[in-house]
């Protein structure tokens, strides 16, 4: 994963609320066994609407609850294959949210009026380390969770910070692990 | 203060602050082949193959083909047999198709007593939530996230919100499991539950089957709900007990799974049932419903616009006069035997009529045996309806059973999403018994005071 420090670049607009994971990445693309090259079927049905506009920047600003449905991360595969590296909207599903951290495609959440006004911009400049973004005539503070803050600032895989913690997950097992269902025993 | 269900399993599964243990981890086709190419690629184990299980359903036809080289589709062929070629790899048990323990994953789950009371539960599909119907903290999660329970057995989770919805009142005759979520998503909208994990309570839960528990709780995240669960009872407990890989008596654990009197939630929410029609929705997601009573609503917003203008509806048109061209029965929703049981008594001697093609797809090998064993699979096809093999099928379109662009779909499952059943294919979600009705007259009607 690659660490991010600031994120600077135009901004595309796609100016719709509630816009869910099936429309990001429709089913039939789900079916790669890759995991990259996503970006080509982005929006694929949407794109193929007359006024389409969606060109290749680094940020994405978007409307409320972006990313709902299904849990497929095939739909932050796609938008940070396509170009996209920050995406700003005013809410987000919770899976989604979480599977862009997990890539390293950063989501934040600012206000609906700062969203429309860096949309206006055309322009920005993500500074993560900060917690800020920036644009032509504004700034505004955005929140993120420290530890998923730190791990995008160091570009780190969850899975290796995890597996350092091998010890508390072996005293875990042994000492608090429930008796329940062994599928291997089926 | 008390405790709730969720902190109560939350704390017991904490293995340090923001590291959650995971008791179960269901796998299946479509969100794992990337997940078992990083271990390979770091030189990675699973942990845990025994908390591991794996089946394959998004990308079965319900044809009957027998096994998954025999898929035609080769894309699916190849995921399927991914699946299965990485099972072997690393150890994981696997009912892929032709096996007799193959479904829909969060229909096998509960059938093999594998989703027990107080587990955490995780699958990389947005619809685990079903299990916590049992009174599981389960919930769906990204493929780098099911990379990062194979090889290690934990999440990263920060403990999310809580919320409780109290459904007080008992619903009247026709009113199911699926008109309450449906009902309870119109009033909280789609994202009205984000960040939450929701219990849901009150008597006219406490009165369902397990079915309609698992109903409700499959479509939280319907509502934006990280996960749904239910307090365990003597219902759940008769349900579980005696499963091939449950224990045959409650352990006294599961006894104390429930929220205190005194919890906290951070949000609560009550649902009066006795003001819940039969729900049919009318638009592009969950939130979008209405009783079947009622007429399609004039659009209210753009986004209301789109979704009519997609549905080929316009504002002020009777629910019950929308003509439909197919009926789904199946999905992870509403596919179980006590689903196709109420769906059967309502077609049971009548005929589907000329303009709709309608379809039964139980949830796994087991259910449509068990249908089978009951005539139920008789009662369906002397109707007329076609009587397929186990998977997800209709709910997504991933396999052969696709709705044509424009056609309108009565459908049991979740998503009424744009292009879900098919490019520009028109979902309405609703109950198993709605969907039987309107199949027998071609239209939506209201079952309860339908009269055929
Ligand atoms: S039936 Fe539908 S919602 Fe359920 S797991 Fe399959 S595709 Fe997902």
């Amino acid at each position: 994963m690659r660490a991010i420090e600031t994120i600077t670049g135009k901004v595309s607009v796609l100016n719709r609320d509630d816009i869910d994971t099936d429309q990001i990445m429709p089913k039939q693309f789900l079916k790669r066994v890759e995991r990259t090259g996503f970006g080509e079927f982005l929006f694929y049905d949407w794109a193929k609407e007359p006024d389409w506009n969606l060109p290749k920047n680094p940020i994405l600003v978007t409307g409320k609850n972006f990313g709902c449905g299904s849990s497929r991360e095939h739909a932050p595969w796609g938008l940070e294959d396509y170009g996209f590296q920050a995406i700003i909207a005013p809410s987000y599903a919770d899976i989604f949210y979480s599977n862009c951290t997990k890539i390293g495609l950063l989501p934040i959440v600012l206000p609906p009026e700062q969203c429309a006004a860096i949309a206006e911009a055309g322009e920005a400049q993500v500074d993560l380390a900060a917690q800020e973004v920036r644009w032509p005539g504004g700034s505004a503070h955005f929140d993120v969770d420290p530890d998923i803050k730190d791990r995008l600032l160091k570009g780190l895989d969850d899975i290796g910070v995890t597996l350092t913690r091998g010890d508390a997950i072996a005293a875990y097992e042994a000492a608090s692990e429930r008796s329940g269902p062994v599928t291997t025993a089926l | 203060m008390g405790k709730s269900l969720f902190d109560k399993i939350w704390e017991r599964h904490e293995v340090a602050s923001g590291l959650l243990y995971i008791d179960l981890h269901l796998v299946h086709e479509v969100t794992s082949p990337q997940a078992f190419d990083g271990l390979r690629l770091n030189g990675r184990k699973v942990r845990r193959p025994d908390r591991t299980l794996a089946t394959a359903d998004h990308n079965t036809p319900t044809d009957g083909t027998p096994r998954a080289a025999l898929i035609k589709d080769e894309l699916s062929r190849v995921q399927v047999e991914t699946l299965e070629k990485n099972a072997a790899e690393f150890g994981i048990p696997i009912y892929s198709l032709g096996s007799e323990g193959q479904g829909i994953v969060h229909v096998i789950g509960p059938e093999l007593g594998v989703t027990q009371p107080g587990m955490t539960i995780v699958c990389g599909d947005s619809h685990t939530a079903t299990h916590g119907a049992f009174g599981a903290l389960s919930f769906g999660i990204g493929t780098s996230e099911v990379e990062h329970v194979l090889a290690t057995q934990t999440l990263v989770q920060s403990k999310p919100k809580s919320m409780r919805i109290r459904y007080e009142g008992e619903p009247g005759f026709g009113v199911t499991a699926k008109d309450l979520i449906l009902y309870t998503i119109g009033q909280m909208g789609t994202a009205g539950a984000a960040g939450y994990v929701v219990e849901y309570a009150g008597p006219a839960i406490e009165a369902l089957s397990m079915e309609g528990r698992m109903t409700i709780c499959n479509m939280t995240i319907e509502g934006g709900g990280r996960a749904g669960m239910i307090a365990p009872d003597q219902t759940t407990f008769d349900y579980v007990t005696g499963r091939p890989a449950a224990p045959s008596e409650v352990p006294p654990e599961w006894r104390e799974l429930f929220s205190d009197p005194d919890a906290g939630f951070d949000k609560e929410l009550v649902i009066d049932c006795t003001k819940i029609s039969p729900m049919v929705s009318w638009g592009t997601n969950p939130a979008m419903v209405a009783p079947v009573s009622d007429k399609v609503p004039v659009a209210a917003s753009e986004q209301d616009e789109r979704a009519l203008e997609y549905m080929g509806l316009s504002g002020g048109t009777p629910i019950e006069q929308i003509k439909l061209d197919r009926v789904f029965i199946g999905s992870c929703t509403n596919s179980r035997i006590g689903d196709l049981r109420t769906a059967a008594e309502v077609v049971r001697g009548r005929k589907v009529a000329d303009n709709v093609y309608a379809m039964v797809v139980p949830g796994s090998v087991k259910v449509k045996a068990a249908a089978e064993a009951e005539g139920l699979d008789k009662v369906f096809r002397e109707a007329g309806f076609d009587w397929r093999a186990a998977g997800c099928s209709m709910c997504l379109g991933m396999n052969p059973d696709i709705a044509a662009p424009g056609e309108r779909v009565a459908s049991t499952s979740n998503r009424n999403f744009e292009g879900r059943q098919g490019r520009g294919a028109r979902t309405h979600l609703v109950s198993p018994q709605m969907a039987a009705a309107a199949a027998i007259e071609g239209h939506f009607v209201d079952i309860r005071t339908w009269s055929n």
